[in-house]
C-alpha cells in the first residue's frame, strides 16, 4: 500500500496459480474477436470463486454467465471452452470462425481473379467506353454523398413519445413553466409549450445477391453503405439462397473496408434464388422481422421467383403487414417495355406499396429520397400503364 | 433482516434452485447458477430469451424467493427519466403555492414528489427487486440513462440533491433481443440466455404451472409443443402457451371431448396466427396423436 511497487508484478503475486487458466481462456476468447471487458474478467474470477468452483461446470456456467457470449456464437464458444480446459485441440479446428474465415478467404481470392481479369480486358480494349464508364463512376458517387446527407431528413418520420420545446403549438409544459412561477414570485409569465417530437422510421433494405442481379449488387451495396452512414437507423440484409444481416459490417465508416467485410460475411453471391423461403426465414426471427415493423422496407430485387410462388406471396404479405411502406426495386423495370407480368410479380403486386425502376443509382436515390411522399399503390400504377 | 436473507437463501445454486421450486418455478442449473451470482455478486441479471420462455416469471420468482416486492418498469419506445425516474406532481404545487398565500412553503416537500420505478426501488432497495422489462423495446437514450443508475445506483434531482441507495438493490433487466443491447450495459450484468425447456422439463412445468393436468396429458403437452417449434412458424408457442394448452384440453376432455380430438379444438390457445394455424391444420393430428403414444 505504502511502498511503490510495479503494479503488474503486484498483480501476479496476488493471484493464485490456479487462476491462470481462468485468465488465458479470457485471453483466447478476446484472439477470436470475442468483447470481453476487464470487468468481466474479475466478476469471471470472483464468480469461480463464489461457485467453489466444485466441477468444470460451474467453471462453464460461470464463464457463460459473466462473460456474455452472444446467443448466436454460443456454439463458438462452446468450442473454446472445450479445447481451452479440456485441450481438445481437434474441436477448434472445426469450429465455426475457422470454417468462415477460410470461406472468406476463398472468396475473397476468387474476386481478385476475377478483378484482375477484368482489368486486363480493359487494357485491350482501352477504350472510350471505360473512361465513359469511369466519369459515371464518379457522378455516382456525387450523387450517393448527396444522398447519404439528405436521406435522415427524407425518409417517412413518425411522432415519437418524447416531447421537445417550441415556441408556438403546442401542449403547456407544466414543469418548465412552474420553474418560471417560482423564479417569479408567483406571477405567471408566458406559458411554455411543449410539443410531440418526430423521428425518422426506420429504414429496412434487403439486396437480392442471386445470379441473376450479379450486375447491380456492387452499386446495390454501395447505396446500403450510404444508407447505414446517412440514416440513423437502417438496417441492411442479403439474400440469396440464404439471409445474410450486414448493417454491423457497413457501419465501417470507410466505404471500400466495409464492402470487403460485408462480402465476406456473404457466403451466397451469385448462386440461385429462394427468395420466398429466405424472407420468411427473416420473418421468423423476432428480432429481425421487428425490424421491419413500422418501418420503411425497400427490397432489391427482379423478384424471379422460379417454381411455386406461394411462399413469397405469404412473405411478401407478412411483409407489408408489418412494414409502414413496402417498395420493390427491380432492375427489370428500367426497361420501357417492362409489365409486372410474371407470375410471381402479379401476385405480389396487391401488397405492394410501388414497384420502381432499380437499374440504375440515380433513379434508386431518387425513390428512395422520395419516401415520405404519399404516392398511388403500386397496383393502381401499373393498372394504368397497361 | 432481509440482508441475512439474501445470505441465507443464496448459499449455492442448488439453494437457490429449490427455493425458485418452491415458488413454482423450475429453472434449470445455469439459470439457478447466473441467479445465485447475480445475488451474491450484486451485479444485474440480464436475461434473454425467446417471447414466452419464462423471463418475467423468473423476474417474479426471484423477488418471491427473497420476499420482497416487485417493481415493474415496462418499457416502450420513447420512454424518458419522468416516466422511469421522478416526476413533481405540478398541479399539487400549483394549488400549494395558491394556498400557502403569505406564508413560505416548500414546493420540493416529498408529498410533490412522485417516484417512478427507478426511485422507488433506490429508496428501499432492500425491500424491492427491479424489473425493467423488455429493455429492448427502450431507444439508446434510455439506455444511457440505465446505464448511470446500474452503475452508481444513485439518482440526482436538482431541487433535492443526490439519492444514493443504502444498499445494492437486486435489478433484473429482460430482453426478446429485437435489437441488439449496448455491450456496455452488457458488461454490467450477469447474463443468461434462457431457451425453450427440454420436454421432461417443459411437462414438469406445465405439471406445475397448469391447474387438474394428468402427467400423461403434460407429457403429451410437451412432445407436442416441442414438434410444433420445429417448424417454420411466425410465432412459435411458449411454455405459457402450452400450460393453457393443456388446460384447455383437458377442460374439453371433462366435457365429453375424447382425447386427440379435445387437443385439436383447444389448438387456439396455442397458436394464435390464421397462417399458422393453417399451415399447422394438415400435420396436427399427426403431431398430436405420435405425442400422445
Amino acid at each position: 500500500m505504502s511502498r511503490p511497487s510495479d503494479p503488474r508484478k503486484r498483480g501476479e503475486e496476488s493471484l493464485p496459480r490456479a487462476a491462470a487458466p481462468l485468465l488465458g481462456f479470457c485471453r483466447l476468447l478476446r484472439s477470436y474477436s470475442f468483447a470481453i471487458a476487464p470487468e468481466q474478467v474479475s466478476s469471471f474470477m470472483q464468480a469461480v470463486t463464489l461457485l467453489g468452483p466444485r466441477s468444470m461446470t460451474d467453471i462453464r456456467e460461470a464463464a457463460l454467465a459473466t462473460l456474455a457470449p452472444p446467443p448466436d456464437r454460443r456454439e463458438e464458444f462452446e468450442v473454446h471452452f472445450q479445447s481451452h480446459f479440456y485441450g481438445n485441440a481437434s474441436a477448434v479446428v472445426e469450429g465455426d470462425a475457422d470454417e468462415e474465415t477460410r470461406i472468406t478467404d476463398d472468396g475473397g481470392a476468387d474476386d481478385e481473379r476475377i478483378e484482375a481479369e477484368q482489368r486486363q480486358e480493359g487494357g485491350e480494349l482501352s477504350s472510350a467506353l471505360e473512361q465513359l464508364s469511369v466519369r459515371d463512376f464518379q457522378r455516382d458517387d456525387d450523387r450517393l454523398s448527396g444522398f447519404r446527407r439528405q436521406l435522415s431528413s427524407a425518409l417517412p418520420a413518425r411522432r415519437s413519445f418524447r416531447t421537445v420545446r417550441t415556441h408556438s403549438r403546442g401542449k403547456l409544459d407544466l414543469r418548465r413553466s412552474l420553474r418560471e412561477i417560482v423564479s417569479a414570485d408567483g406571477d405567471v409569465p408566458s406559458p411554455l409549450l411543449r410539443r410531440r417530437q418526430t423521428v425518422p422510421r426506420k429504414f429496412l433494405i434487403l439486396i437480392d445477391v442471386s445470379g441473376s442481379m450479379k450486375l447491380h449488387t456492387s452499386d446495390y451495396l454501395k447505396l446500403a453503405h450510404a444508407a447505414v452512414q446517412g440514416a440513423d437507423r437502417a438496417e441492411i440484409f442479403t439474400f440469396g439462397t440464404r439471409l445474410t444481416r450486414i448493417t454491423t459490417a457497413l457501419r465501417i465508416r470507410d466505404r471500400d473496408q466495409a464492402l470487403a467485410r460485408a462480402a465476406a460475411q456473404v457466403d451466397d453471391w451469385d448462386g440461385g434464388t429462394r427468395m420466398g423461403p429466405t424472407l420468411l426465414a427473416f420473418l421468423s426471427v423476432p428480432r429481425f422481422s421487428s425490424f421491419a415493423r413500422g418501418a420503411a422496407v425497400v427490397i432489391l430485387s427482379d423478384a424471379l421467383e422460379r417454381g411455386d410462388h406461394a411462399e413469397l406471396e405469404t412473405a411478401m404479405r407478412r411483409l407489408s403487414a408489418r412494414a409502414f411502406r413496402l417498395s420493390l426495386a427491380t432492375p427489370l423495370a428500367g426497361d420501357p417495355r417492362f409489365q409486372p407480368a410474371t407470375a410471381a410479380l402479379r401476385a405480389i403486386l396487391p401488397v405492394l406499396d410501388d414497384l420502381v425502376d432499380g437499374s440504375s443509382m440515380s433513379s434508386l436515390t431518387d425513390f428512395i429520397l422520395s419516401l415520405a411522399r404519399p404516392a398511388p399503390r403500386a397496383a393502381t400504377i401499373w393498372k394504368r400503364v397497361s | 433482516m432481509p440482508e441475512a436473507n439474501t445470505e441465507t437463501v443464496a448459499t449455492s445454486p442448488e439453494a437457490v434452485a429449490q427455493h425458485l421450486a418452491a415458488s413454482r418455478y423450475l429453472a434449470d442449473d445455469s439459470l439457478a447458477t447466473a441467479i445465485f451470482l447475480a445475488i451474491r455478486l450484486g451485479k444485474p441479471l440480464l436475461l434473454e430469451g425467446a417471447p414466452g420462455v419464462g423471463k418475467t416469471e423468473a423476474a417474479k420468482a426471484i423477488a418471491g424467493l427473497l420476499g420482497r416486492d416487485l417493481v415493474r418498469l415496462q418499457c416502450y419506445e420513447g420512454i424518458d427519466a419522468a416516466h422511469a425516474l421522478y416526476e413533481w406532481n405540478y398541479q399539487r404545487q400549483l394549488l400549494a403555492i395558491r394556498h400557502a398565500g403569505e406564508h413560505e412553503i416548500d414546493i420540493y416537500d416529498d408529498r410533490f414528489l412522485i417516484a417512478r420505478p427507478l426511485l422507488q426501488v433506490l429508496k428501499a432497495p432492500r425491500q424491492r427487486v427491479l424489473l425493467v422489462d423488455e429493455i429492448d423495446r427502450s431507444d439508446h437514450e434510455f439506455e444511457a440513462l440505465l446505464l448511470e443508475f446500474l452503475s452508481d445506483f444513485q439518482i440526482s434531482i436538482p431541487e433535492r440533491g443526490t439519492i444514493r441507495a443504502e444498499a445494492q438493490p437486486i435489478v433484473i433487466l429482460t430482453s426478446n433481443r429485437t435489437r441488439e443491447l449496448a455491450e456496455a450495459l452488457r458488461r454490467r450484468c450477469v447474463y443468461h440466455w434462457i431457451g425453450y425447456p427440454d420436454a421432461e422439463r417443459e411437462a414438469a412445468i406445465i405439471m406445475l404451472r397448469a391447474g387438474e393436468v394428468a402427467e400423461a396429458t403434460a407429457r403429451a403437452v410437451a412432445a407436442a409443443v416441442r414438434t410444433i417449434r420445429a417448424r417454420p412458424l411466425a410465432k412459435p408457442p411458449g411454455i405459457a402457451e402450452a400450460v393453457e394448452w393443456a388446460n384447455a384440453a383437458t377442460i374439453l376432455e371433462k366435457g365429453g371431448s375424447p382425447w386427440p380430438e379435445a387437443f385439436r379444438r383447444a389448438i387456439g390457445v396455442l397458436i394464435k396466427d390464421e397462417e399458422d394455424l393453417s399451415y399447422i391444420a394438415t400435420e396436427l393430428g399427426r403431431i398430436v396423436e405420435e405425442a400422445l403414444a
